[in-house]
């Protein structure tokens, strides 16, 4: 049976959950709210291995595999707004770019 | 014993984790964020989900991660950079993630020293996540493909007119 109780694992996922959107919501800097949302949804990875883990299936893993491609094209384009941001702005501040005028 | 393996590496994420979100600089909140994506690898680990250990390490913590590297420094100015890299160079930047990565590295050794027994939920190996990647799952797959194609073509599109842009303003 497994060594390691699953409540333990969801417990630690949601905790890593609720510092990365910690992170989105308190910080204004562009680049740490795109890293505050990798912790977000590497947790959510975590969980589903754990759910996997607790039930031997293969399923856990295939998520966070698409988890993982979700990221990954989630980054590129994040990082490419982020770059676009801050060469029309000059800034990476979040709130300097609340004007939606074209 | 695993136990124990499990809590150290869960307190080694959530203190990362914890640092990543209240560095002022980047680059620290980066080097936090790459050690908490590595805990959370040996995390997958002793949970017996190798391939996706392998996969956290290769492509969170290594793709993924130097992308950001790439557009932390190629938003720096330039002329400050010097002393930025001197700054940065500092023990007290590097002494804190280094600590962290060698109790992983020690919970590592511990796990290859105790050879097999050491892996505890139930071990699912990347023989039957293959099989149920391209079988059931052959249309997930596809969508993923078609995802990463459209993040492509997006973040082609994003970078391209900033290079046009900067060219006009020299010019």
């Amino acid at each position: 049976m497994n060594g390691i109780p699953m409540e333990l694992g969801l417990l630690l996922s949601a905790v890593l959950f609720v510092l990365g959107l910690i992170g989105v919501m308190v910080r204004r800097n562009l680049i740490m709210i795109l890293m505050s949302l990798e912790v977000m949804l590497n947790a959510t990875g975590l969980a589903f291995i754990v759910a996997g883990s607790r039930w031997g299936q293969a399923d856990g893993q295939i998520m966070f595999l698409l988890i993982l491609t979700l990221a990954a094209a989630e980054v590129g384009v994040g990082l490419g707004l982020a770059l676009q941001i801050f060469h029309r702005f000059h800034t990476l501040d979040a709130d300097s770019v609340n004007e939606m005028h074209g | 014993m695993m136990l124990i393996l499990f809590y150290i590496a869960s307190a080694v994420a959530v203190f990362a984790t914890l640092m990543m979100i209240t560095r002022l600089n980047a680059v620290h909140g980066l080097l936090y964020l790459i050690l908490s994506l590595l805990a959370v690898g040996v995390l997958f680990f002793l949970l017996g989900a190798h391939f996706a250990a392998v996969l956290e390490v290769i492509i969170y913590a290594g793709a993924i991660m130097v992308l950001f590297v790439f557009v932390i420094m190629m938003l720096n100015q330039g002329q400050k950079t010097v002393d930025q890299e001197r700054s940065w160079l500092q023990p007290a930047t590097w002494i804190g993630p280094s600590l962290l990565a060698l109790i992983l590295f020690a919970e590592l050794l511990i796990v290859i020293v105790l050879g097999g027994s050491a892996e505890t939920g139930q071990l699912v190996d990347s023989k039957h996540v293959a099989i149920a990647l391209y079988g059931p799952y052959l249309l997930a797959v596809e969508l993923a493909s078609m995802l990463l194609l459209a993040g492509l073509v997006g973040a082609y599109h994003l970078g391209k007119p900033m290079i046009k842009k900067t060219w006009g303003k020299k010019s």
